[in-house]
């Protein structure tokens, strides 16, 4: 059985329209819409998607932060919306996250040594101050820090080592699925490879399962087994990261890995690389049938009618679009 | 001759902590309709090197050595003869086109503005100029548009409508100060073709900064690196992308996850860059390099030619070269 199963989850705001009475009906912002999908243990699966894309709000949704309205998560098997209190507080020991900003995650009135111990002594009460200092002090060592900085404050820290040390907080408990949401993308080029060899590592040595949040694809495909590409909420294509890249079959998909240029001029001159016209339509009135269709070269009439079914044209592959087909934008 | 050539600048900063030298002896030329990348880290000092150049400095930064544009010396030069130049001959775009545009403007008084004063027109002609030029950055219905405020304009239109404002003039030269870091690729992906495209429609030369290498290989003719305030490569990009031969350069290349090649683990730079209060005599770079000599703590190597780049590195290339290639 999986870790970690969505089933047709959707996740809606209510969102105040411009004009609006005490009386006016809030509107609906459907932030995840029908995401389906499966997390086996050990895997790491990457998330990639435009501004709007409804990523984060799925990982808040996994974590239990924001309540589903539509669908099911389970986790281990378990209903997250129908767990017993001590089966919540176990969800919550077993699924930690990792944020976009380093500093702003940690708060600057605690030392290294409280933000890292903290979890441990929320949920394991009983454990003496000593034992909390030295498990801190291990995990310090373990994301590639010196221990002697227990008492440090966060401010002291550079951004590369503050995201060490929340990876140390929400490893300390010993989960078995880590949410990163974007966490190298406030860092710099040489510090992130850092952070991304230091999680590869981490997931690999603790047999973690990761969920790795990112818009930089070259990043996802870099760390997940797995792809996943949502566009206003919605799953456009699903599938081993490497053949995403690779031999991505959904146009959004195709528009994505256009899009990012490559670091070597004389492969990018050669590269064909349409560019998608617009910017992504606001989710509180997305297109009808598929949601991409307004930008995409291949859409047809019949686009605007129904929702895509989702496809699996080779095994464990999956695409919502009738029209799929590889076409490779890299051209190497 | 260049249209821009900076000579041994300095810029540095009066903080509570002491004096910060932010860029440190830094000389580069940029010749008429040509494109310059200046890559580097943050704290490289590649956005105070724009904002030298466009005497746009906090208050407590001067700039030393010597700004020459189209043959005027900038540095020294008052507020009146800047702004003469800032917005005509020579204009920047930032890195968030939210916070460059007042809010409580419509766009219309926003972009005439700038042409008013600088070509002495009226009011009607103005705006006719900048309805033009939002055709030209491919906002639709432009006409319409110029009465409406920056909020109503999503993040890629801003930009564009920030391009379309540096362009109104004419400029000979454009900065552009990492111009689609706050974008999404795709949209990132439609303004980097409108800056190729308007280049070469009205021939402007351009200085890109920015710390993505793939928009450098993308866009720009030449390249400079940066690291703690100092050059530390420069050349065609397709050379210095090909052979690179500084150690800062090679790591940087090999620290970057690629789309079209599979890596198993990234090869990283160990360290963070400096902190800039407290630089380490020498080359700044020494502390992290792998190449390091007794000489690099204490001297700062010169810049000198290796072929088609200039390097400055204490390693002779060779050694160097064999490590880019692995």
């Amino acid at each position: 059985m999986s870790l970690l199963q969505i089933r047709n989850l959707d996740v809606t705001f209510d969102v105040a329209p411009r004009q609006s009475w005490p009386w006016t009906r809030p509107k609906k912002l459907q932030a995840v819409k029908d995401m389906s999908f499966d997390l086996e243990a050990g895997q790491t699966l990457g998330v990639v998607g435009e501004s709007g894309s409804g990523k984060s709000t799925l990982a808040r949704a996994i974590v239990g932060t924001v309540p589903a309205s539509g669908g099911r998560i389970l986790w281990d098997g378990g209903d997250l919306a129908q767990l017993t209190p001590r089966e919540r507080r176990r969800h919550r020991r077993d699924v930690q996250m990792v944020f976009q900003d380093p500093l702003a995650a940690l708060n600057p009135r605690m030392n290294v040594g409280q933000i890292i111990s903290e979890p441990l002594l929320t949920h394991h009460p009983e454990t003496s101050r000593a034992d909390a200092r030295r498990r801190a002090g291990e995990m310090m060592e373990r994301v590639g820090l010196l221990p002697n900085l227990l008492n440090r404050y966060p401010h002291e820290f550079s951004g590369g080592q503050c995201q060490r040390i929340g990876i140390a907080r929400a490893l300390v408990l010993k989960p078995r699925l880590l949410i990163c949401d974007e966490p190298v993308s406030a860092l710099d080029v040489s510090v992130q490879a850092q952070v991304v060899n230091l999680l590869k590592r981490l997931t690999r040595e603790m047999e973690l399962s990761m969920i790795f949040i990112a818009h930089d694809l070259s990043v996802v495909k870099h760390v997940s087994d797995r792809t996943l590409v949502m566009y206003l909420g919605r799953k456009m294509e699903e599938g081993d990261a490497r053949t995403i890249v690779r031999a991505p079959r959904h146009p959004y998909t195709q528009a994505l890995i256009a899009s990012v240029p490559i670091p070597d001029p004389v492969r990018e001159r050669a590269r064909i690389r349409p560019v998608i016209e617009g910017e992504p339509p606001s989710p509180v009135t997305p297109p009808s049938g598929c949601v991409f269709r307004t930008r995409c070269p291949k859409a047809q009439p019949d686009c605007a009618e129904r929702v895509p079914p989702m496809l699996e044209p080779e095994r464990s592959h999956l695409v919502a679009c009738p029209y799929q087909e590889v076409i490779s934008p890299l051209a190497v | 001759m260049p249209l821009l050539s900076i000579d041994n600048l300095g810029v540095a900063f009066e903080t509570p902590d002491g004096e910060v030298q932010a860029v440190n002896g830094l000389s580069f030329a940029v010749e008429p309709g040509e494109t310059l990348a200046i890559v580097g880290e943050s704290g490289s000092g590649k956005s105070q090197t724009a904002f030298a150049t466009m005497g746009l400095l906090a208050r407590n930064g001067h700039a030393t050595g010597r700004v020459t544009f189209d043959g005027r010396d900038l540095i020294g030069l008052g507020e009146r003869e800047l702004n003469r130049i800032r917005g005509d001959a020579m204009s920047m775009i930032f890195q968030d086109p939210m916070t460059s545009l007042n809010p409580y403007l419509k766009i219309g008084p926003q972009m005439t503005e700038i042409f008013q004063l600088h070509k002495g027109v009226g009011r009607r002609q103005a705006r006719a100029e900048a309805v033009r030029m939002l055709d030209a950055v491919r906002i639709p219905d432009a006409r319409a548009r110029l009465d409406q405020y920056p909020h109503e304009f999503s993040g890629g239109m801003r930009q564009r409508i920030m391009i379309a404002m540096a362009l109104l003039c004419r400029p000979k030269l454009l900065i552009a100060d990492e111009p689609t870091t706050a974008l999404d690729v795709t949209v990132q992906a439609q303004i980097l073709k409108l800056l190729a495209e308007i280049r070469a429609e009205f021939g402007t030369a351009m200085i890109l900064i920015t710390h993505d290498l793939g928009i450098v290989a993308d866009t720009c003719d030449r390249t400079l690196v940066m690291y703690g305030g100092r050059v530390m490569e420069r050349g065609p990009t397709d050379t210095l992308f090909a052979r690179p031969s500084h150690p800062y350069t090679v790591g940087l290349m090999r620290a970057v996850p690629r789309l079209d090649v599979d890596q198993d683990d990234l090869l990283t730079i160990p360290g963070e860059p400096p902190d800039m209060s407290r630089l380490p005599g020498g080359c700044p770079f020494a502390p992290r390099c792998a190449h390091m000599r007794e000489v690099c703590r204490d001297v700062m190597p010169p810049l000198e030619p290796y072929g088609a780049l200039h390097r400055a590195c204490h390693a002779p290339p060779a050694e160097v070269e064999t490590e880019a290639v692995r």
